[in-house]
């Protein structure tokens, strides 16, 4: 190991950040996505520095169906929203949400994932079980049949909806893992590592951990674009944070005045072009992570 | 095929429509909502009508369902109606049953979604299948990556846009609803009404399969890049095969069975897919009936929709595992 070190000194050869730009390069889908989604990350935090959006997201803080003007520049709403803060707003709270879902399912899904991989027979059959149940279960049905059960819909909040998302986001991540583990368990490294004397913890999070992160990766953006995906469902259907400007409840709202028949085309535009750079952002970077995670898919490009 | 594993499979599918079942049931009760009393409140809510005893009526609606007695006991006759097939009655269009109303929606669903689950199943793992393939110009294996980004965004929103640049600015077609309600008084058998329909439901599909295609074609490319790698493929080339030879009978035939599986689970999963697509454009199936439940608070027709979703995906799992040893050889549930 000592041996090594004076190899990789400074100096001898391009630094990580080079070699990070340089396989950014070609994996073209990782690097597109993730610029897409650092301008939506500076739209969004950045916007709400320079833009209040504590009140012109919010009804009554403008004059009604303008068409983007000088002043109003994406137009605002039927309930004088403001749409630009309402983007601003409403990218950062859809964002939010399916991050706090995206991070249960990432976390429940390794933990079961682990469990039924590593110590097998009867706690597996009984993850594998629950699993196979829930995927059974159409997410959108489970998550209309909850979130129906919440009536005052001025009570939803961000939270709520991360909850109700969260609850269908961890059985892809808890398959792959399992997988993988299974996979990985009779491999050398780890019976190296046990015969070294690690616990059973350790092998988990320093040799098995290390050699999944692509794919966790990969299962987390997945789950976060499931999640917003619920939400979106969720909230056109009228069951979703009825006081919060999330991108979902704009459109709801502009559906519920019938925007488009009004030609209040901005108030559709706007939110709908917010939604597809997030899934389009999400998605290439998905596709990037799965590139580095199954080399195969390289060969065809 | 072993009968035991027959047996055991079907016991598993059994057992997920009770979970469900079961979930279904305590979900409501957990939540404390009483459905008859939020049908009321949306009642005078929308028409301003309270009725002066309302107290005794929920009293008396809740003896009717026998929502009065101990939990166990009816936990034990959901459980024995649902067996029997009745999901109970509709509360907003009382007293209809649920069974009743899912039925007359159902026929609508299931037509538009086999339709564009058949063609995105066609359209998609014919482009996957000539993008995976080497001899592909450049510009088909590029298709995959728009494709996919189409498949991320959801049906809703490009249905949507369709509406907004197609039905309302260009008006090519109709904006909404399953046929010209002026011309026809209701769903009849004649050319004329088949083709209304027809001419309504291409939005509708167009947005479903558009939202699709992509998952197809990356599914399928996928398998194909692997396929090429196998010894039998060399071994054609080799052999001198022609190439359309080699791309259906090694190449395609090969790459496809797992695209045959998800079209399987696609076909469960027929009755929930289509629900926001439906419910935009007016389309009179299951998602509009489950869009007229949430805003009048039927909770019975939410769960009575929950349940047979459930049910269809539960069995087309099983088809699917059933099948599947028929279509690959290579699978045997059997050995040891």
């Amino acid at each position: 190991m000592e041996l090594s070190v004076p190899l990789q000194g400074p100096g001898r050869g391009p630094g990580r950040l080079t070699l990070t730009l340089r396989y950014l390069r070609r994996n073209k889908s990782l690097l597109v996505g993730l610029a897409l989604l650092a301008f939506l990350l500076i739209f969004s935090i950045g916007g709400s520095l320079v833009i209040d959006t504590s009140t012109r997201a919010y009804p009554l803080a403008a004059p009604s169906v303008q068409p983007p003007s000088a002043e109003y520049p994406l137009g605002t709403d039927k309930d004088g929203r403001d749409l630009l803060a309402v983007m601003v707003r409403g990218i950062l709270l859809t964002g939010t949400v399916g991050v706090i879902a995206g991070s249960v399912g990432i976390v429940v899904g390794v933990v079961l994932g682990f469990l039924a991989g590593y110590y097998g027979g009867k706690v597996d059959s009984v993850i594998r079980w629950v699993t196979e149940v829930l995927i059974t279960i159409p997410p959108l049905i489970l998550q209309i049949i909850i979130a129906s059960t919440i009536v005052d819909k001025n009570k939803v909040t961000i939270f709520t909806m991360a909850g109700v998302a969260s609850i269908l986001s961890w059985m892809g991540t808890a398959r792959v893992v399992r997988s993988q583990v299974l996979t990985m368990r009779e491999r050398t490294f780890v019976s190296v590592a046990k015969l070294s004397g690690m616990s059973n913890l350790e092998i988990i999070f320093k040799e098995l951990m290390p050699n999944m992160l692509p794919y966790l990766a990969a299962s987390f953006v997945g789950a976060v674009m499931g999640a917003i995906g619920a939400t979106f469902g969720l909230e056109v259907l009228g069951l979703g944070p009825a006081r919060e400007p999330t991108i979902g409840m704009t459109i709801r709202w502009a559906q519920f005045h019938s925007a488009i028949f009004n030609q209040w085309w901005w108030w559709v535009l706007w939110p709908s072009l917010a939604l597809i750079s997030i899934f389009a952002s999400l998605s290439l970077i998905n596709r990037g992570l799965d590139e580095i995670a199954n080399p195969r898919v390289r060969r065809s490009e | 095929m072993k009968i035991s594993y027959l047996v055991r499979r079907f016991l598993f599918l059994v057992f997920v429509v009770w979970t469900a079942a079961t979930v279904l049931f305590f979900i409501p009760r957990l939540s404390r909502v009483n459905p008859i009393r939020e049908r009321f409140a949306e009642i005078q809510r929308s028409t301003g009508y309270a009725p002066r005893d309302l107290e005794n009526i929920i009293k008396a609606f809740e003896t009717k369902f026998g929502l009065d007695k101990p939990l166990i006991e009816q936990y034990l006759d959901y459980m024995g109606s649902v067996l029997r097939g009745d999901l109970g009655v509709s509360l907003m269009r009382y007293p209809r049953t649920v069974v009743d109303l899912i039925s007359q929606a159902l026929p609508w669903t299931v037509i538009l979604l086999t339709v564009t689950t058949l063609l995105t199943f066609l359209i998609g793992t014919g482009i996957g299948a000539l993008a995976g393939w080497p001899r592909s110009p450049s510009w088909v294996k590029g298709m995959v990556t728009p494709l996919m980004v189409l498949a991320a965004v959801p049906a809703y929103l490009l249905g949507l846009l369709l509406i907004y640049f197609i039905a309302f600015r260009a008006k090519l077609l109709p904006l909404s609803g399953a046929y010209t309600t002026g011309r026809f008084l209701g769903p009849e058998l004649s050319i004329d009404f088949i083709l209304d329909v027809g001419r309504h439901a291409i939005l509708p599909a167009l947005s479903l399969i558009l939202a699709s295609v992509g998952f197809w074609a990356l599914g399928m490319r996928g398998m194909g890049v692997t396929v090429q790698g196998e010894d039998y493929v060399n071994f054609a080339e080799h052999k001198g095969l022609k190439q359309g030879r080699i791309f259906y009978w090694y190449y395609v035939r090969n790459a496809i069975l797992p695209q045959v599986t998800a079209l399987a689970l696609a076909f469960g999963s027929i009755v929930s897919a289509g629900i926001l697509v439906e419910n935009l454009y007016g389309f009179p199936g299951i998602g509009s009936l489950l869009n007229a439940a949430i805003l009048a608070n039927d909770f019975f027709v939410i769960y009575g929709i929950g349940m047979i979703t459930i049910v269809a995906v539960g069995v087309s799992m099983m088809l699917v595992d059933l099948l599947y040893p028929l279509l690959d050889p290579r699978i045997r549930y059997d050995r040891k």
